[in-house]
This record gives C-alpha cells, structure tokens and sequence, in this order.
C-alpha cells in the first residue's frame, strides 16, 4: 500500500508542534513518546501500519477547534480516529501526521424522547447510545458488526450499516444533525433535532466523507421505539441459487423482515466448530429475523416459511423462544471471529443488486479456485451486501498481496454487475486505487471539488478514499 | 437557464414571465430504464411522469415511501409533475415521519453539471458508501447543482390496509403530545398530523396487514386514553382520502394569503404556531408529529421573525413574487454554512447559470 513520504519539515519540527499542541490543551491530553504513539499506528485493517507524529485527545469541541487551528497553521496534516475499528485503513496515519482521537468526546449531551432524538458526543459508542435510551424502551436502529467498540464518529465518517438496515436505513438515515468543525477551526452546526434541511443538504455530504472534511464533535441521532418482540427461522438450502432467489421472492411478496443474513458452507462450517449454534451442513443458509407482537410475528413468519418451502429447503427451523433466537443469531454473530480461528482474513464489502446474487456467488467460487485462496460468505442479503471473507496466512510470503488482488477482482465483479466496491465500511486506504472502476474522472472530479470547498490545503484524512494520482498535485499545493 | 420538469412546483422561481433565459426542459428524458420489485430498486429517467412510476409500481405492489406531495392545489400550477422535479426539490409526504425522505431513498443521481460534465454518483444497490455522497447534496438542490437526467431509487412494499384514528378538539400542545405519545409507542405510526382551528382533529395512521392494524389500533387507543375519545376510520378509501388531503395541504387551496413550510423539533410546532396566533390570523397543520407547520399567513407576514430563537427552518411554499423577494423563498444561513453552500455552487455552476437566484443564491 502506498503511502505519500511524510514531509521532512514536518517530521523536523515535531518538537515544535507537541509544544504548540499541549500548551492548548488539558495535561494528558497529547501522546507523543513513540512508544505510546505505537498504539495508534493502525486500525483494523492491521495490515498497513504507520505510527503518527502524535496523537491528540481532545474533550470538547473548543478542544478540536484549536487543535485544528494550530495544524491548519502549521501545514500539519490530521487524521481524525473514532475507535478504530475501520477494516478499511480509514484511520491510517501517516509519519507526519497528527492523530485527533475523539475517545475522550463520550458524553450523552440531551435525551429527548417526545421529540424521538439524542444528542451525543461523537466518541460515544454506538451500543452506548442504545444503552442511554433503553430504559425508555428506545434504541438506536444501526448495528454494525463493531457495535460495541466502533464510535458514532466513524459511524458517520463511513455511513455505517449493520444488520438490521433493511428496515431501519443505514447512519445516514438516522443522523439529524451534526457540531462539525472545519480544517481552520470553524464550528459549524448542520441540521438538529429537525427534519431535512434548508438550504444544501451539507449534512447528506458529511456523512460518509470518511473524515475528510471536518470532524464531527457531536451527532443528533434519530432514535425509535422499540419493537414489541423479534423473531428469526432458520432456512438451510442445498444451493445458493435458491437461497437467492427465494431472498427475492421474500421481498417481492411484500413481507419486509428487519434482517435477512445469508452464511455459506465454508462460513457455516467455521462457526459451527467456533459457536456449536447448531447449523445444519447446507450449502447456504438465512437467517430471516422480523419484528412485531407474538401474533404480528407469527403471520411474517408464516408467508416466508410458505414462500421457502416452495425453493424446496433442507432446513427450516423457526425461533419459538428467545432461547433459540440467540442460538440462531449466535452462530452469525461469530462468523468472523470463527474465520479468524482458521487463518488470516481479508473482508469484502461490495455491494450487489440480490439478482446477481447466485452469478456472483457461483463467480467467486472460480477466483477461489483459480488464486488458491478459501472463501467464505457471509453477508447481508436482504440489500445484497456481500462480505466475501478471504482466507490466507499473513506469515507466508505474497499471500497476503494475492488475497489483494483477488480482493479486488471480486470488486471488479461487484462494479461490473451494478453494484459497488463498498456498501458500508468505507474505501479507506483499502479501496482507494479501485475508484476509477466504478466512478469516471468527471465523476472523481466531482468529489474532489467538495473536498476543495471543505479543507482547501488537502490536511484532513488526505492520503484516503481516492487514487493518489488523483490528488497528487493538491496534496502537494498543500505542501 | 430555467430547468423544468412538469413545472408544478415554482417553489423560488421569482421570475414568472419575466424570465429571459432559456428555459430547459427534462420531459423528453422520459421512460423506466430498470426496475426489479424483487430487489425494490427502480431507475428511471428525470423527465418521466410521476404518475407513470406510482401506476407501475402499484401494479407490482411497491409504491415511493415517501409519498411525494402533489403541489398542484396548493400552488394552482398544472401539468404532470415530474420524478426529476421531485427529486429536486426532495419532496416528501405524511409517511416522512416514519419512514424517511426523498434523499433517503435516492440511491444513485446521473446529472449534468453547470460545465456540461455528465457525472455519477451512488448507483442502484441500497448500500453504497463508495466516495462521497452526492445524492443527498442533489437531492433539494432545486436544480441549482446540475440538471438530473436518470435517479435511481428504493421502492417499498405497499401496505394491505390502513387505517386512521382521529381525536377531536385538542388544542395544539397537547395534540402534539398525543402524536409524540403514539409515536414513541411500538405501533409504527406512518402518519401523525394535527388540523388546528375552532373545530380541531388530530389523526394518526396505521398501514399494515388487516390483522395488525387492527391489533395496534386497540393498543394505541388504550394508550392515548386520556387524550378522550378516538374513532377509528377503518374504511381503507375513506382514510387515504384523509391523508391525501393533509399530504396535498388541501385545506389551504382556496384560502387567499401566503403559505409558509416550517420544519422545527416537533415540540416547538406548537410554541411557534401559539406566538403566530397572537401576532395574527394565522391557520396551521401540523405534520410530521408536529415537526412540520404549514402556516396560512396573512400576505406580506413576516414568519420568519416570530421563529426567531426557535431551531429549524421556514421556507415560503406559496406568495406572490414580490414576497417571495422581500423576504426570500428559502430561510438565509448562517455565515459558514453559507459559504460552504456557495462554494459548492462556485463549482457546480461556476457561471450561475441553473436557475440562478433560485435558491437565493
């Protein structure tokens, strides 16, 4: 992965810039001694490391502002950093960088049930923002995998998904408004505990930018009441032709479950060993979970157990207690985890119209064979959000290039049937050099145009998101 | 230039016949170029009818859950309303409340920038956080970004039946407590709107299969007890009427005055509607649980004084031109977010040329 040299004048003054950095801020709150800036030399895309200049934990917006205000000045580039928990290098430093953790921004600022909203700081994490409301029986509806760990920061940094976005939306969906502040130190607040916006919606913009043009201090988040109960059933088919299709009919006869998760054999067969959930060996297997009273319930269930049966399916067992339903769930919950106890991973997260879904499965079995790379499947397939997990071992020479470049034939494939190269983890450092497979330059330009408006000398987060061709001449206007 | 779909919602256009440009028209960008029920995803050229999308989608079940408002009363235009046109001005109905707006089920924009550069951005799939996101930025850029040739959108199952419940005689706030009450509730409200006045309704909707929306409107009765008695509609043509009417705010049509749409935090809807009665003879409807007032105003009423303090923004729906210039159609913005919005436009439309001046700009 190629990263820009850091700026030797930049590395030179370092001494300079701590000092500038901690006279502004509260004792603690500046790392600097490269044995404590190690911790942040990567996310979870643990692959790529780089330790940072230094490393800033602000507790206030005012804080942010100033840190930024002194880089703006100094020509500092800063790599905004949620929890970390990026699987596509989002929060990659560079040698000359200044990392702004928001891990210190954790307060919940107002509750307001009438009005259906709370106002966080943007380093709260998202399962404790659910946590803040749940005594109301409210909740925060996305879920990423990361849940517990990940921040609302890098929610909205990447316009985070989770499982049960097929009913509820994805960040995007569910943010009201957001403290943004700017490159230069300006504080600007995009929309609030009201609807839709009233000029430009800037608030659209932000959200997904992966850091790139502000840093967002605190979020108003939509939150709903929670559903009276939930249920999932189990269907195992013998191929995954019918497991896609019958997803389809699923939402052609008008039921809309809440979540509908697809695992395939070699995924199945991980967890199983890893989680004992009890999966039937099928060549792929849903989960289809909805939501309602006992009753309401009952009748979802029913039309999609009647719509499953008709794809002829080896396995269908309906959660008839909570008991069951975590035992289901289970399994999915530590599919990664159990591919991880395999071997080293990289994971996908292309995007596909659910039509192509048995194409592209049936093609991914063919780079399989070809780079002698496993792969297992494990995704949401209700919005045909692929995450193709791909085996190889980190200790071996070239492997992990090969997972790479089959990783990305496989997002060639995603692009190429009419999906996208990512559908909820952002593009990072990762998918970076993919861009052009799926946007023109005139599509590219026109990203990098919001970009110039945003953060005009190219500091924030600037080595991310597009080919490093495309940027080279701003980021050295920058320099 | 003056870009136009069907022409049915002059929102900003200050012009009338006074405009000496060119006028550029989307409707021969007409037809449906992909539309897969199974995986609810619709593209679908700027310049096609409305009508046309709603009728195929109704065909297969699936509707836009957002449900677009028809500004044909309201602002006494005619011709068929354009998917461009609502895009543009992100237009969305009661089941906003519930369900999200026009930007959110946007998944993908081809448009052609103030230069001629044709671009792309999002696609067709329902997750796509590949690059930035301009969807949402076009979407209620009012044709002022680019002029949009094709969109892509999510399309959602139709309900089986609905049904509406109707309180009468609460004053606002407490109607609007009603509404959030129901809305905090697990009964999944898609639609809670309050007609204020001498004789008052407040009306909350259920959409679901028969079962359930029976199910949930015992529940909800029993809670909302205490706000008196509540009659259901369960006649499923006699509350779409219902809801068409406050979608289309048909109670405004013949009324003369200005017309203003406010979007605040549904708990202020009724401090500002209370501040507007005392200043005048003001008629509102509240939507969206309260969160969105349409104000009948009397001509020349300068609303956006009386929100001073309260968040959210006014936008002028309907008024004469000369109002409309006096006060300006669209709320103005701060300082750093205007520059930011301009900005944008200097790039967009470095020459000013896609109906300049129609979002103040």
């Amino acid at each position: 992965m190629d990263m820009p040299a850091p700026n030797p004048l930049i590395l030179s003054r370092k001494a300079d810039i701590v000092r500038a950095l901690t006279s502004a801020l509260p004792d603690g709150a500046v790392i600097f001694d490269p044995n404590e800036t190690r911790a942040y030399e990567c996310d979870a895309l643990t692959a790529y490391r780089c330790a940072p200049l230094c490393v800033v934990l602000p507790t206030s917006t005012e804080e942010v502002a100033r840190v930024l205000k002194i880089c703006h000045t100094e020509g500092v580039p800063v790599v905004p950093r949620g929890s970390g928990t990026s699987l596509a290098g989002g929060a990659l430093p560079t040698a000359d960088s200044v990392v702004l953790g928001v891990a210190r921004l954790s307060q919940v600022l107002e509750t307001d049930i009438e009005n259906r909203f709370i106002r966080v700081q943007s380093g709260r994490t998202n399962l404790s923002v659910s946590g803040a409301v749940e005594a109301m029986d409210f909740f925060y509806a996305p879920d990423p995998s990361s849940q517990l760990a990940c921040a609302i920061a890098g929610n909205i940094a990447m316009n985070s998904g989770g499982a049960h976005c097929l009913k509820y939306g994805v960040t995007t969906n569910n943010l009201l408004g957001v403290t943004l502040v700017l490159m230069d130190g300006a504080v600007v607040e995009l929309g609030g505990a009201h609807l839709d916006a009233g000029g430009l919606d800037l608030l659209g913009v932000i959200c997904g930018s992966e850091g790139q043009l502000g840093v967002v201090t605190e979020a108003t988040l939509r939150i709903l009441p929670k559903p009276e109960g939930a249920r999932p059933v189990l269907i195992g088919f013998d191929t995954s032709e019918a497991a896609g299709t019958c997803v389809s009919d699923i939402i052609k006869a008008g039921v809309l479950p809440v979540a509908i998760e697809f695992m395939d054999r070699p995924c199945i067969r991980a967890t199983e060993a890893f989680a004992h959930a009890g999966y039937p060996d099928v060549e792929a297997l849903l989960i289809v979970e909805v939501e309602g009273s006992p009753d309401e319930i009952a009748y979802q269930l029913g039309k999609i157990i009647e719509i499953a049966r008709r794809h002829d399916p080896a396995e269908l067992r309906e959660s008839t207690s909570p008991e069951e339903s975590a035992r289901i769930w289970a399994g999915r919950k530590s599919a990664f985890g159990a591919m991880g106890q395999i071997n080293d991973y990289l994971c996908l997260d292309g995007t596909i119209p659910v039509s192509e879904l048995p194409y592209v499965l049936q093609q991914i079995r063919e780079l399989s064979g070809q780079y002698g790379l496993d792969v297992g499947n494990v995704f949401h397939a209700g919005d045909g959000n692929m995450h193709p997990l791909i085996l190889f071992d980190a200790n071996k020479a070239g492997d992990l290039e090969k997972a790479e470049e089959m990783g990305a034939d496989i997002l060639k494939l995603c692009v190429k049937v009419g999906g996208c190269l990512t559908g909820e983890h952002g593009v990072g450092v990762e998918k970076r050099d993919l861009m052009l497979v799926q946007y023109t330059p005139a599509d590219l330009a026109a990203q990098l145009a919001i970009k110039d408006v945003f953060d005009p000398a190219w500091l924030l987060n600037p080595a991310k998101v597009f080919p490093l061709a495309a940027t080279e001449n701003r980021r050295a206007a920058a320099v | 230039m003056r870009i136009r779909g069907g022409g049915t919602r002059p929102i900003g256009d200050t012009f009338g016949d006074a405009f000496d440009g060119t006028d550029l028209n989307t409707r021969a960008l007409s037809g449906i170029t992909l539309y897969e029920p199974g995986a609810l995803t619709l593209v679908v050229k700027s310049g096609t009818p409305l009508s046309e999308v709603e009728a195929l989608l109704a065909h297969q079940g699936q509707r836009l859950a957002f449900e677009p408002m028809d500004h044909r009363g309201l602002m006494a235009t005619t011709g068929e309303p354009t998917i461009g046109g609502m895009v543009a001005a992100n237009i969305s109905g009661p089941r906003r409340v519930q369900t999200g707006a026009c930007r959110d089920f946007l998944l993908g924009v081809r448009f052609v920038d103030g230069m001629g550069n044709i671009i792309k951005n999002g696609g067709r799939v329902m997750k796509n956080v590949t690059g930035y996101d301009l969807v949402k930025l076009m979407a209620g850029s009012f044709g002022t970004l680019g002029v949009l040739s094709e969109v892509s959108l999510k399309v959602l199952p139709k309900s089986e039946v609905q049904a509406s419940l109707l309180i009468d005689g609460l004053e606002d706030a407490r109607a609007i407590k009603a509404l959030s009450m129901a809305l905090g509730s697990p009964y999944e409200i898609s639609g809670a709107a309050h007609i204020s006045g001498p004789s008052p309704t407040t009306i909350i909707r259920l959409e679901g299969f028969a079962a359930s929306v029976v199910y949930r409107s015992g529940q909800l009765r029993e809670r909302l007890r205490e706000f008196g008695d509540i009659r259901i509609e369960t006649d499923i043509e006699r509350s779409k009427f219902l809801w068409q009417e406050l979608r289309d705010v048909s109670p405004f049509w013949q009324a003369s005055g200005d017309v203003w749409r406010i979007s605040l935090k549904p708990s202020d809807g009724p401090k500002l509607g209370a501040k507007l009665r005392k200043a005048c003879d003001a008629r509102l409807i509240y939507d969206w649980g309260g969160g969105l007032v349409w104000a009948l105003m009397p001509e020349g009423f300068d609303l956006r004084a009386q929100l001073n303090g309260i968040p959210g923004h006014a936008r002028i729906e309907r008024a004469s031109a000369e109002v409309r210039r006096k006060f300006t159609t669209f709320a103005p913005e701060p300082p750093v977010l205007r520059d930011l919005s301009k900005g944008i436009r200097a790039r967009f439309d470095p020459r000013g040329i896609l109906n300049p001046g129609l979002m103040g700009q």
